[in-house]
C-alpha cells in the first residue's frame, strides 16, 4: 500500500502525465464530437469511440513509458532502489499506479464520447443497449490499462524515454499492418499480435464502420485476456532484467 | 559499521574495484580517498545494493543492503545532488522518499529545516543552484535518522561557504554519533573533515590509517639549511644519519628537526644563514602516494599531445 502511494506521489508532482491525461480526453472526445457533426450515417458507438480507441491509447503508452524513463533520465530509479532495494514490489507498484490512473482515462473518455454523442445526436438510437455496447464502451479502460503495464514494462528495459516512445508507437500505429503484407504466414501472424486481439475484445469483429476490425479468432473475453497476459509476460520480464541489472 | 571484504567490481575488461577490503569504525567520520576514477562511485553504489559486485560483499553492521529492513532509516546517502526530477518540488521529492519507508510526512519538514530550505520547500528542484541541490540531498539522505551516512564528493563544485557549511554539518552528524563515510579526491579537504581515511587508486587499498598517521607519512617535513660552510655542514649532517638534497646554495635536509640541525652546526661551529622547516603540500605528497596508481595519467598526457600537433 506504502508503496502504491509513493508511486502516486511521484506520478502526479511532475506535469508530464497531467498533460497526457488531458491530450487524451481531448482526442476521444474532440474526435466523437468531430465525427457526429460530420457523419451522415446514424452514429454509432465504434465511430463515437474512434477517437480514444485509435490515438487515446497512444498517448496512454507514452504517459506510461515516460512514468518510468523519467526515473532512468533523472536517476530518482537509484533513489527508488535504494528506498526498495528488492526493486520488483517498486516497478510492480508502478505499472499498477500508471494502470489505474489510465483506466480511470480511459473511461471517462468512453463516456465523456459517448455522452457528447448522444447530446448532438440525440435522434440515432445512440446508448448502452446491449452488452455488447457496454462492453465497447466500458472496455476502453481496461484496454487502456492493459497498454500502460505494457509501456511500463518497454520503459523499464529500454529506460530512455525517445527510444521507448518511438518503439511504442511505431509498433502500435505501422508494425502490426505491415506484418500482413508479409506472404503466406503474414496473415497468420497478425492474428496474434497484441493490439489486433485487443481490437477484437473492444470492436468486435463485425464490420460496422472505420477500419476493418479485427480478424483474431479469439472470443472478446479471451482477446482480453490474451492482451492481458502478454503485457504482465513483457512485465515480468522487464522485473527480471531490472533486479539483475546495476541501477 | 561498514566492512568491506574482497569487493570486486568488473565492467567488461575494466576493473573498477580489485579486491578492496576496509572497515569503517561507527561514530566517526571516515574519509575515503582517491584521485578520480579510482572506483569509490563504483564502491560506494555497492554498498547501497545498487550494483552488483562481481566478487566480495560489503555488510553495514553485518548486513547487506539487500536484507536491510527500510534502509533509509539505517543509511542514509548522497551520491548526487543532480538526481531529483528537475519538475518535481523538494517537499515532493523528500514526501515520495519518506513514505516509502514509512517515515512520518512530518520528518520531511523538520529536514528542510535542518539544511535550510523550508522557504523553497514547495519549488521546483530543477531551479535550484548546486550549493541547494546539495542540501536538498543532504536532507534526503538525513530522511530517516540513519546511522550510517554516505557521501560522494560532497563538496564538488561548491563556493566556499557551501565547502565550509558541508565541513562543519559532518563534524556535527559525527558529534551526534554517526557513522559518516565521505569520499573526497582532495587530501587537503579529507584533512580537516575525516579522522580516519581510507585511501585508494585504480579500484585498490592503498592505506588505511588515522587521518593523521597518513598525512604525517604523506608530508615528510624537511628543513632547508643555507651556509658558508655548506661542504662542511653537509658531512657532520650525513654523520648524524640525515637524508640531504643539495640545491642551489643551500641543502634540503629530512629526517632531523630544525633543533636538532642548530646544535649539529653549533657543536662542528658551522655559521649559518638560514634556517628554515618546510612543510610540504599534502597534495604533492598524496599524488606522490596515489601517483602509481593515477588511471588514464600517461593516457591524458599522450592524448593532450597529439591535441597540440594536430592543432598545429
Amino acid at each position: 500500500m506504502n508503496l502504491l502511494a509513493v508511486e502516486r506521489i511521484k506520478l502526479f508532482s511532475t506535469r508530464s502525465p497531467w498533460w497526457c491525461a488531458l491530450i487524451t480526453l481531448a482526442l476521444a472526445i474532440g474526435f466523437a464530437a468531430i465525427i457526429a457533426s460530420a457523419t451522415t450515417s446514424p452514429l454509432t458507438i465504434s465511430a463515437t469511440l474512434y477517437g480514444g480507441t485509435q490515438f487515446g491509447i497512444a498517448v496512454v503508452m507514452v504517459l506510461a513509458a515516460l512514468a518510468v524513463t523519467t526515473e532512468y533520465r533523472f536517476n530518482t530509479i537509484r533513489t527508488t532502489f535504494q528506498a526498495v532495494p528488492h526493486r520488483s514490489p517498486a516497478l510492480v507498484a508502478k505499472a499498477l499506479v500508471v494502470a489505474l490512473v489510465a483506466l480511470a482515462i480511459g473511461e471517462i473518455a468512453a463516456f465523456g464520447a459517448l455522452a457528447l454523442g448522444m447530446l448532438m445526436r440525440p435522434n440515432d438510437g445512440l446508448g448502452l443497449h446491449t452488452a455488447q455496447d457496454w462492453m465497447n464502451v466500458a472496455g476502453l479502460g481496461p484496454v487502456f490499462a492493459i497498454s500502460a503495464v505494457l509501456a511500463v514494462a518497454l520503459g523499464i528495459l529500454i529506460r530512455h524515454s525517445a527510444g521507448a516512445i518511438a518503439l511504442l508507437l511505431i509498433y502500435y500505429l505501422a508494425v502490426e499492418d505491415l506484418v500482413r503484407i508479409i506472404p503466406k504466414v503474414g496473415a497468420h501472424i497478425h492474428e496474434w499480435l497484441p493490439f489486433n486481439v485487443a481490437n477484437k475484445f473492444l470492436r468486435g469483429s463485425a464490420v460496422v464502420d472505420g477500419p476493418s476490425p479485427s480478424d483474431s479468432p479469439l472470443s472478446p473475453g479471451w482477446a482480453l485476456a490474451y492482451f492481458a497476459g502478454i503485457s504482465i509476460v513483457f512485465l515480468l520480464v522487464a522485473l527480471g532484467v531490472a533486479k539483475k541489472r546495476d541501477a | 559499521m561498514i566492512e568491506a571484504t574482497g569487493l570486486t567490481k568488473r565492467y567488461g575488461n575494466t576493473l573498477a574495484v580489485n579486491n578492496l577490503s576496509f572497515s569503517v569504525a561507527a561514530g566517526q567520520v571516515t574519509g575515503f580517498l582517491g584521485p578520480n576514477g579510482a572506483g569509490k562511485s563504483t564502491t560506494m553504489r555497492m554498498i547501497l545494493g545498487l550494483d552488483t559486485p562481481t566478487g566480495g560483499q560489503v555488510t553495514i553492521g553485518g548486513k547487506k543492503y539487500h536484507d536491510l529492513k527500510e534502509p533509509l532509516r539505517t543509511v542514509g546517502a548522497l551520491l548526487d545532488a543532480k538526481w531529483v526530477h528537475p519538475n518535481r518540488s523538494a517537499r515532493a521529492h523528500l514526501l515520495w522518499m519518506a513514505k516509502s519507508n514509512r517515515i512520518p510526512a512530518t520528518r520531511v519538514d523538520e529536514v528542510l529545516a535542518t539544511v535550510g530550505l523550508t522557504s523553497v520547500a514547495n519549488k521546483r528542484a530543477g531551479g535550484f543552484s548546486l550549493g541547494m541541490s546539495q542540501r536538498l540531498g543532504i536532507a534526503a539522505a538525513l530522511l530517516g535518522d540513519p546511522e550510517v551516512l554516505l557521501f560522494d564528493e560532497p563538496v564538488n563544485g561548491l563556493d566556499p561557504e557551501g565547502i565550509l557549511w558541508i565541513r562543519k554539518f559532518m563534524h556535527r552528524l559525527a558529534d551526534d554519533g554517526r557513522t559518516v563515510f565521505v569520499s573526497s579526491h582532495l587530501l587537503s579537504e579529507m584533512a580537516l573533515t575525516a579522522s580516519n581515511l581510507v585511501v585508494i587508486g585504480r579500484g585498490q587499498l592503498i592505506s588505511q590509517s588515522s587521518t593523521e598517521d597518513f598525512v604525517a607519512r604523506a608530508a615528510e617535513n624537511t628543513v632547508k639549511v643555507r651556509s658558508p660552510q655548506l661542504a662542511e655542514l653537509r658531512d657532520a649532517l650525513q654523520r648524524a644519519s640525515a637524508g640531504v638534497v643539495e640545491e642551489a646554495n643551500a641543502l634540503v635536509v629530512s629526517g632531523v628537526d630544525s633543533d636538532k640541525i642548530g646544535e649539529i652546526a653549533a657543536a662542528n661551529r658551522i655559521v649559518l644563514h638560514e634556517l628554515s622547516p618546510q612543510t610540504g603540500s599534502l597534495e604533492q605528497a598524496f599524488m606522490q602516494i596515489t601517483g602509481d596508481s593515477v588511471e588514464y595519467h600517461t593516457g591524458l598526457d599522450a592524448e593532450a599531445q597529439h591535441v597540440l600537433e594536430s592543432a598545429k
